[in-house]
């Protein structure tokens, strides 16, 4: 389990983030009361540090590919104001033979999100592959 | 807003097709999210990692294709969203979203919809598949 961090869900970065995955819908842009995009979260990058990151950092990542991503919301999106307290962990790690040849590694990390009265706000699961050559290389 | 009763197996949202992707479309996603991998915007770094260009965030799919979902049913109302990154989207691709009902449940006095969301290309192949479960409220289980 990587260390704790602390993320602030801000209008602005709302805004910023809706436009940029293209809505305009009110409840992502009013000034009261707005909730967050679907996978704003990830913007997450903008408050975790090296501690708080639980993926290894001795990967190179042209060998890394996004396999796949989900967030749950018990509740519905964060909204904004919310004061989170995230935290990751490796959730699990299989290998599998590639199609042509090598290993594929995938790794899935899960990040929670509590409320300030340790609420389950979000859960975030992210899976990543590591194939044996950069990415692009069998083209 | 579309309610329960519309919302039966085999409904769906009015499928959106996006303009030609562009390499300002992935710079946007990257500012906002904090995602700056260069392969998404310098074609240099792309080329050495194997690649003839940069190609898409595969993220901003992401976000548009829940877009799609929250646009319909209200973003307050989400309460699962995934996607599997299939083939890779490159710029000038035109991607088509498209959001299915697969089933209707109850759960903590939720009326819950669940739906299946692909993400195209132009080619027809398979940029994402995805997958989210909407609360439809105004229906007390």
């Amino acid at each position: 389990m990587a260390e704790p961090f602390e993320m602030r869900i801000e209008l602005g970065k709302v805004r910023e983030f809706a436009r940029a995955t293209g809505s305009r819908h009110p409840e992502h842009t009013n000034a009261e009361g707005a909730v967050s995009p679907a996978t704003f979260l990830m913007s997450s990058a903008f408050w975790q540090t090296a501690a708080s990151s639980a993926w290894p950092r001795d990967r190179d990542m042209r060998r890394v590919l996004h396999a796949e991503q989900e967030f749950s919301f018990p509740k519905g999106p964060p909204g904004v104001g919310a004061v989170l307290t995230g935290q990751s962990r490796i959730a699990d790690t299989v290998t599998k033979a590639g199609r042509r040849g090598g290993e594929l590694v995938f790794t899935t990390l899960v990040t929670e999100y509590r409320d300030e009265s340790g609420e389950l706000v979000a859960e975030v699961r992210q899976t990543l592959v590591e194939t044996s050559k950069a990415t692009g290389a069998d083209k | 807003m579309t309610g329960w009763d519309e919302l039966t197996v085999g409904a769906s949202a009015e499928p959106r097709t996006d303009k030609p992707l562009t390499v300002t479309d992935f710079v946007r996603y990257q500012g906002a999210s904090g995602d700056m991998n260069p392969i998404h915007h310098d074609p240099a770094f792309a080329k050495k990692a194997g690649y003839d260009t940069v190609f898409a965030v595969g993220m901003l799919g992401a976000g548009r294709l829940s877009t799609l979902v929250t646009d319909w049913l209200g973003p307050r109302n989400l309460r699962r969203f995934g996607v599997r990154f299939k083939e890779q989207a490159w710029p000038g691709d035109e991607l088509t979203y498209t959001a299915v009902v697969t089933s209707r449940r109850e759960e903590d006095g939720e009326r819950l919809v669940d739906l299946e969301l692909t993400c195209t290309r132009q080619t027809g192949g398979t940029h994402l598949q995805g997958w989210a479960t909407v609360a439809v409220p105004g229906a007390h289980a």
